[in-house]
């Protein structure tokens, strides 16, 4: 912080002695700095838009959305939470996401850990291999998905979701415990071995808690990258076993309703609290490691 | 001053004092079982259905890929995918890029609300959005509404389902993709460098493009492969809000199995997407190492 400040001084002392030098300048200047916050203001705008608009669609009375709006309803949401199709969806996808999360952050824990501390050939292509779910177009592997679990009459099932999820989750959790793992030092992990500790001690009392930020960042991003993915869903997803992806995107095709704008609300609401606990926990884990670190 | 020197070499300096170095890695067994999970779980789920895709398109020999290449019409569709992916790419740099500028010069609340604005969207399912764009620009929509009470056009216009729509729709859902890595790379420049510039005399524009837009060149390579590999691939956004007449690969190959159920074909339009992708992401992979670990799209 005392580093910071003293930048700071350094920085301003310089851009009043630069301000100084050119006194013809600050007026083009001010002109020029008023239209570019203009121009970023008004592209932010266009980011954030399309996500607030749906807030005041989920409780307009009419079917379409006008301005200025005629009075408010909350039948849309009494709409969603009563029909069972859209029950059904939810619970399925929120099932589908939790197992998910589990598995995802599992398998990707340990596929850090092999990355980052363990002694295998070929490193490279496990770590591009733990990735390429990221890079490999979702149509594609919904499409390939479907062609294994179709015969297996997996589609539509848990089973099925949970093993299309897992692998479109892992790389978010490989990323976030990689870059905690390469954050702590390895002498800490030597000082408990050292003191007699075995390696499955040593990774539950030292490594475990020191790395725990990533690994519940992984969480909760696995847990949304399952329970908002629709392209997989779209084509893993029965008559029997839907998830709310495939649900919103049938509603939209077929009859758009403010329902589903009030499904979306819902939805956003619950991701954003994910994520700013995600956020927090970020915040209050790394800090200490990150201060020394990466603020330099 | 010196307490930060201290900060900076100690990690590093403990490294070379505590080798031999693998006493702090896992033994060769230890690390075959901790990839074990990722191998068996992406065998089952990823290796083996892309195979299996692959094989399929190859039923009747090369047929579906001769049918590929000699028909115009999916000829068109393909040039129309990657005219759509790149006129995207373009939008997204030309707009991410002053954003990613703004939040490495804003303070305090400004740049709160900057990122909120660029995280939010991120976080906000691909679905949802898509349907936002719906509800604005369809017939009785918000944008219709606004023309015409501002008198500039009398009727509605028909902004939905057409290519433009998927254009705009989709330069909103991978803007994020463009402002994070340039960001990334406009963070670690020196602030020195801009002011020496200025220092020496030249203005504000100046130095903006000899110094910092050709230095932050890598970040807009990284989020403009990035775009394109992502745009590529996009099926939701395409299939709700494009036109029957603006048909991409991804919407194409959801036409084979949905509808005309042609697997084999099908396959074939997947294998050759699925190439593009892997190829351009292995040209690249030393630009993209720059991007990885922001929230996937699709």
């Amino acid at each position: 912080m005392f580093i910071d400040r003293n930048i700071q001084a350094q920085e301003a002392a310089t851009d009043s002695a630069t301000k100084r030098r050119f006194r013809s300048r600050p007026a083009k200047q001010a002109v020029l700095t008023l239209l570019a916050g203009f121009v970023v203001a008004l592209i932010l705008f266009f980011l954030i838009l399309p996500t607030l608009i749906i807030i005041p669609m989920s409780l307009s009375t009419t079917s379409h959305l006008q301005f200025p709006p005629q009075g408010m309803t909350w039948k849309w949401y009494a709409a969603y939470f009563s029909d069972p199709d859209w029950m059904a969806a939810t619970w399925f996808s929120l099932r589908i996401a939790i197992a998910t999360s589990v598995t995802a952050t599992v398998v990707g824990t340990l596929t850090a850990l092999a990355i980052v501390r363990g002694d295998v050939p070929f490193k490279a292509a496990l770590h591009a291999l733990s990735l390429g779910p990221m890079v490999v177009p979702h149509i594609v592997l919904g499409v390939a998905l479907y062609l294994v679990f179709s015969p297996l009459q997996l589609t539509g099932t848990l089973t099925g979701f949970l093993i299309g999820h897992t692998v479109l989750a892992v790389p978010f959790v490989v990323i976030t415990v990689t870059a905690a793992l390469q954050r702590l030092d390895p002498a800490l992990e030597l000082a408990a071995l050292n003191c007699g500790a075995n390696r499955a001690k040593t990774f539950f009392h030292v490594t475990l808690p020191n790395i725990a930020p990533g690994v519940a960042s992984g969480a909760v991003f696995s847990f949304l990258a399952s329970f908002d993915e629709a392209t997989v869903a779209f084509f893993i997803s029965d008559v029997g076993g839907k998830s709310i992806g495939r649900k919103m995107f049938e509603d939209i095709d077929f009859n758009l309703t403010p329902v589903i704008a009030a499904a979306s609300t819902v939805v956003v609401v619950a991701s954003l609290f994910l994520i700013g606990f995600v956020q927090l926990l970020a915040k209050t884990g790394t800090a200490q490691i990150q201060a020394g670190v990466e603020d330099l | 001053m010196m307490n930060i020197q201290a900060s900076v070499q100690r990690p590093s300096r403990l490294a070379t004092i505590t080798r031999p170095r693998d006493a702090s890695r896992f033994a060769p067994l230890t690390s075959w079982l901790l990839t074990l999970p990722l191998v068996a779980t992406f065998a089952i789920g990823f290796l083996y259905p892309l195979a299996k895709l692959v094989t399929l398109s190859f039923t009747n020999g090369a047929e579906s890929y001769i049918r590929l290449g000699q028909d115009a019409l999916y000829f068109g569709v393909m040039t129309t995918t990657v005219v759509t992916a790149a006129a995207v790419t373009g939008f997204c740099l030309v707009l991410g890029y002053p954003v990613a500028f703004a939040m490495t010069r804003l303070r305090g609340k400004a740049a709160l609300i900057t990122a909120a604005c660029v995280f939010v969207p991120l976080w906000t399912s691909v679905l949802i959005r898509s349907y936002a764009w719906i509800v604005l620009l369809q017939r009785k929509g918000i944008i219709n509404d606004v023309l015409q009470d501002a008198g500039l056009s009398v009727h509605p216009l028909k902004l939905l389902y057409t290519q433009s729509a998927v254009v705009l729709a989709m330069t909103h859902i991978l803007l994020p993709f463009a402002i994070l890595p340039i960001y990334a790379t406009l963070r670690t420049l020196p602030p020195d460098l801009a002011r020496a510039a200025a220092n020496l005399g030249a203005g504000a524009v100046r130095t903006f493009l000899l110094i910092t837009l050709p230095l932050s060149l890598p970040g807009v390579f990284a989020g403009a492969i990035l775009c394109f590999v992502l745009a590529l691939g996009f099926y939701i956004t395409p299939a709700l809000i494009g036109g029957p007449g603006s048909m991409l690969m991804a919407t194409l190959i959801g036409q084979q199995t949905t509808v005309l159920l042609d697997w084999p074909f099908a396959a074939a339009l997947s294998t050759v997407l699925l190439s593009d992708a892997l190829l351009i992401v292995f040209l690249f992979r030393r630009a993209l190492s720059l991007s990885k670990g922001f929230h996937n799209v699709h």
